[in-house]
């Protein structure tokens, strides 16, 4: 099993979230920028345990994005995996990228494709499935469980209320959140050692965004808080009946 | 026409399908067409009519059993024959764990632009451009969706169900499923209890609670008012309450119309799960946590003295009617 684990590069979870450019461009200048953490803690922990238990033989990352993002790569290249690839591109919507991401584990014979459940910075939840239907391989997205044996995989993935379980065969695609592995923090071998592996950088094929961004927006000012005396408790259930109408 | 996906699971329609014919109801009236539903797999037929006061005009329904066990492949492909047959401008989900699962698939398979998460009506009077939730909450974008068939997964709750006087028209649809790859050998619900992500009420518990025997100040009060319990990451970790009952940043996103936060600091991946409740109260005993700026109501006190006087006043407004 050749694993390809998509890697994307987002705004520390505590960043301020500001925009420039007449609200058309997020704000990076200070910013720090770290490994999206669905794809940090679950898929590509996923993959090296997958790796260990001698089920995968290999394990690519990719990332769509341009130079500025090698050195989110090589950190997480210093968790794991044996090369990666970056598709040098800078702009594109889910669709753009997601096309890459297919293009690159269809030419590879990639037959299990790790991604994180979700970017926190776009929030799209998009690429894992748009991969898998260019790709034809079946989709399990929200998975919080993975088992493989051989090319056989038992699967679990968050449902409203609960979770539901199923097997299905490769090649598939899977979207990864809390439950599929534990955080792992690189030691310095795994640093030293990323420096050398190799990260081959690819042209993008060429597809056409379906979407673009226009502008962004930050949410309205809270009206500030409202505090009830701690001796008058009854006047926040009051409030929270008669004025905010909750219940 | 505006074809809205209605999900089903074991026969019975999600809440969050109402929401989402309300919203395809009004981009129907806003494009001027109409507005049809499709429902997948066994499902009684008074539930499909009733889809009709949601808005739907039709609603086709593919009763086939192949599609009771979900397969994201198999009901995308499903879809787009639909859509594709009835000419559909624009397909409009629930950004539910199928939604996600089924709408980037059908996006990839027809070519048609996803707005996922979205938040509002679209705006069509320069192009189609649609407001989505992103960066966790913190803000929006306005995305352009620019292919001739438009796809929007619509946030649970971002939109509201909208009640007419309509009635549907119920059509056999002659859709039959693809072979699907995957076999579902069990669903696991969590059963007495309302789920996190489909709950209007949500109370929920931090560290300053200091442990999971203290856990009665959070369930009285979710058991009063009828919500479903939550809690934070760090006590989701210290093993106090289950996984799935952690929020935020890295558990699940919630949006309801309470939520009620004790003993919890706020911190900002707390906050980015939360921050789309309509109305936030705090209950902390430090009057500068965090927290509190994002509240709309709160108490400054000490959660094991307010918290029982409250669910008493709870109580007390009940019996009044
Ligand atoms: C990358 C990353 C992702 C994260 N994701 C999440 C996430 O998804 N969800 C999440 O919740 N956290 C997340 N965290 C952790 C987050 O930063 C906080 O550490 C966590 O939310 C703190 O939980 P808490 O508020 O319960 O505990 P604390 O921060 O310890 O706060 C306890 C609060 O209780 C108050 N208190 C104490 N005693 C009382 C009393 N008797 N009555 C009333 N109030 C009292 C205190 O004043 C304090 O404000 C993440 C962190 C990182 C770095
Ligand atoms: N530019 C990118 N390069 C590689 N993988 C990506 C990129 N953007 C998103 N992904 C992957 O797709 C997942 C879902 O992203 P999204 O659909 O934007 O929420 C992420 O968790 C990543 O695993």
């Amino acid at each position: 099993m050749k694993i390809l684990v998509c890697i994307s590069k987002t705004p520390d979870t505590t960043a301020k979230i500001a925009f420039t450019d007449n609200n058309t461009k997020f704000a990076d200048a200070g910013v720090q920028f770290i490994i999206n953490p669905y794809d940090e803690w679950y898929a590509l922990v996923k993959a090296l345990e997958l790796k260990e238990a001698g089920t995968a033989s290999s394990i690519t990352l990719v990332n769509v994005g341009g130079a500025d993002n090698d050195p989110i790569i090589r950190k997480a290249l210093a968790i794991g995996g044996d090369d990666a690839v970056r598709v040098n591109a800078e702009n594109g919507d889910s669709f753009f990228i997601a096309s890459q991401i297919a293009a690159i584990a269809k030419d590879g014979g990639y037959d299990l494709v790790l991604t994180g459940k979700e970017t926190i910075d776009y929030n799209g939840s998009s690429i894992g499935g748009m991969v898998a239907e260019l790709m034809d391989a079946a989709y399990i997205s929200l998975g919080t469980k993975l088992n493989a044996t051989g090319s056989n995989l038992t699967v679990s993935r968050e449902i409203e209320g609960g979770e539901e379980d199923a097997e299905l065969s490769l090649p598939a695609v899977i979207s990864c959140q809390k439950g599929m592995a534990e955080q792992r923090i690189p030691n310095m071998k795994g640093i030293m050692s990323a420096r050398t592996k190799p990260l081959a950088v690819k042209d993008p094929v060429a597809v056409d965004a379906l979407t673009s961004i226009v502008s962004f927006e930050l949410p309205p000012a809270k009206a500030g808080v409202k505090l009830v005396s701690a001796d008058n408790p009854e006047e926040l259930v009051r409030l929270l009946h008669e004025e905010a109408k909750v219940f | 026409m505006v074809l809205i996906f209605a999900d089903q699971t074991d026969g019975q329609i999600k809440k969050q399908a109402f929401e989402a014919i309300s919203y395809g109801a009004k981009v129907a009236a806003q494009l001027g067409t109409s507005a049809e539903v499709l429902v997948l797999g066994t499902v009684d037929a008074d539930q499909l009519s009733a889809l009709g006061k949601y808005g739907a005009q039709k609603v086709h329904h593919a009763d086939n059993a192949a599609f009771n066990a979900f397969d994201a492949q198999v009901y995308a492909a499903a879809i787009a024959d639909a859509a594709t047959a009835a000419g559909a401008q624009v397909i409009v989900f629930s950004h539910t764990t199928s939604g996600k699962a089924i709408a980037p698939r059908l996006s990839a398979r027809l070519k048609a632009g996803l707005v996922a998460g979205a938040i509002a009506l679209p705006d069509t009077s320069n192009g189609f451009v649609v407001k989505k939730s992103v960066f966790s909450g913190k803000a929006f974008a306005h995305v352009s969706v620019n292919s001739a068939v438009k796809i929007i997964s619509l946030n649970p709750n971002a939109f509201g169900v909208q009640i007419t006087d309509n009635v549907a028209e119920v059509v056999a649809s002659a859709i039959t499923p693809v072979a699907g790859k995957i076999k579902v050998t069990a669903t696991n619900k969590i059963t007495g209890t309302v789920p996190l992500s489909e709950a209007e009420l949500v109370v929920s518990g931090g560290r300053g609670l200091k442990g999971p025997e203290n856990w009665f100040l959070v369930e009285d009060l979710a058991k009063e008012i009828g919500a479903a319990t939550a809690c934070s990451r760090a006590v989701a970790d210290a093993h106090w309450r289950p996984h799935h009952e952690h929020v935020g940043q890295t558990g699940g996103a919630v949006a309801p119309n309470l939520y009620f936060a004790i003993g919890i600091s706020g911190a900002i991946q707390h906050l980015a799960g939360v921050n789309r409740s309509k109305t936030i109260v705090v209950i902390n005993k430090d009057p500068e946590a965090p927290f509190f700026k994002a509240a709309d109501y709160g108490i400054v006190g000490d959660a094991f003295e307010v918290m029982p006087k409250i669910v008493d006043a709870v109580r007390k407004m009940k019996s009044a009617g």
